[in-house]
């Protein structure tokens, strides 16, 4: 039976250098093959170490299942661990991903289209060549059902005071404006 | 260059398919040649895996622009990797021989 297939993995942004070199009195004398860490571990490490987004978080930005996450991240630490104590050079290549694309937009003919040649920015529509474009960001024009859209109400649990739950902000942060209470998070039952 | 349309029909008075795994017609354009070339879609009734499949039909033709009314969540990973661009248009009504006019600015 063939195994399973990897799912491809999405990084953001790929790293700005090739790999990392030991250095000191006796890194000649160790050995010389490099630890190679693969890009997908690289962005690992940087959703969570650097970013600081927990498993899940960071599992959704590279498009893979949480488990899946934990493995490449915990691949990842190893192999640093590794190149540290043994003082291996690090080799960051290869691995089953795809770098992400940007969506731009053009003003003149009303089309969308992404930019894969991350190296080269993008200054004419590959349609009409026309020069006023823009960038799209998908997410924030009200596509973004990653997250799901919240009709929650925060409620006074003095007065009875309603008012629609901001996303973002914490309830109790929130001051009630007829009896200065805390505010407390009602749930809309319709959501679960 | 070549760029790949997606398209409802085999003639160039044919509007844009809004699909692009199930679409009709495959129209790809060269745009040194100006040559015009209309594929029937082979997956168009396909029950699954017609994006994927369609992806593969085109890449080995050597395109470097799908130009579609909306693609699905498994295409852009994919033609990501290829390298290849993406444009939508979200006019249904569109036909090939105005894209192709454009395409040739």
């Amino acid at each position: 039976m063939s195994p399973r297939i990897k799912i491809i993995r999405k990084v953001l942004n790929p790293p700005v250098i090739k790999g990392f070199k030991p250095y000191g009195p006796d890194t000649d004398k160790l050995k010389q093959e490099p630890v190679l860490l693969l890009y997908e571990e690289y962005e690992a490490l940087r959703l969570c170490d650097y970013d600081l987004l927990n498993h899940h978080m960071a599992s959704v930005a590279m498009g893979v299942s949480r488990p899946t996450f934990t493995r490449i991240y915990a691949h990842a630490r190893q192999k640093i661990a590794q190149a540290f104590v043994e003082g291996t050079q690090i080799s960051i290549e290869g691995g089953k991903v795809y770098f992400d694309s940007d969506w731009y937009c053009c003003e003149s003919c009303g089309c969308y289209f992404n930019n894969p040649e991350r190296e080269t920015g993008v200054e004419e529509c590959p349609l009409c060549g026309s020069g006023k474009i823009s960038r799209f960001d998908y997410d924030s024009a009200g596509n973004n059902d990653d997250y799901g859209q919240c009709s929650d109400l925060c409620y006074c649990p003095q007065c009875g005071f309603e008012k629609e739950h901001q996303r973002g902000v914490q309830c109790n942060q929130e001051v009630c404006p007829h009896c200065k209470g805390e505010l407390r998070r009602k749930r809309n039952i319709n959501n679960w | 260059m070549k760029i790949a349309i997606t398209s409802t029909g085999n003639t160039l008075d044919s509007t844009i398919d809004q699909r692009f795994g199930r679409c009709e017609y495959f129209v790809i354009f060269d745009k040194e040649s100006h040559a015009v070339e209309f594929l029937p879609n082979p997956y168009k009734n396909a029950e699954e895996g017609a994006g994927p499949a369609s992806v593969e039909l085109i890449a080995n033709r050597h395109v470097s622009k799908i130009i579609s009314g909306e693609f699905g969540i498994k295409i852009k990973s994919l033609l990501d990797s290829l390298k290849i661009q993406l444009i939508v248009i979200k006019d249904p009504q569109k036909k090939i021989s105005e894209l192709i006019g454009l395409l040739s600015h």
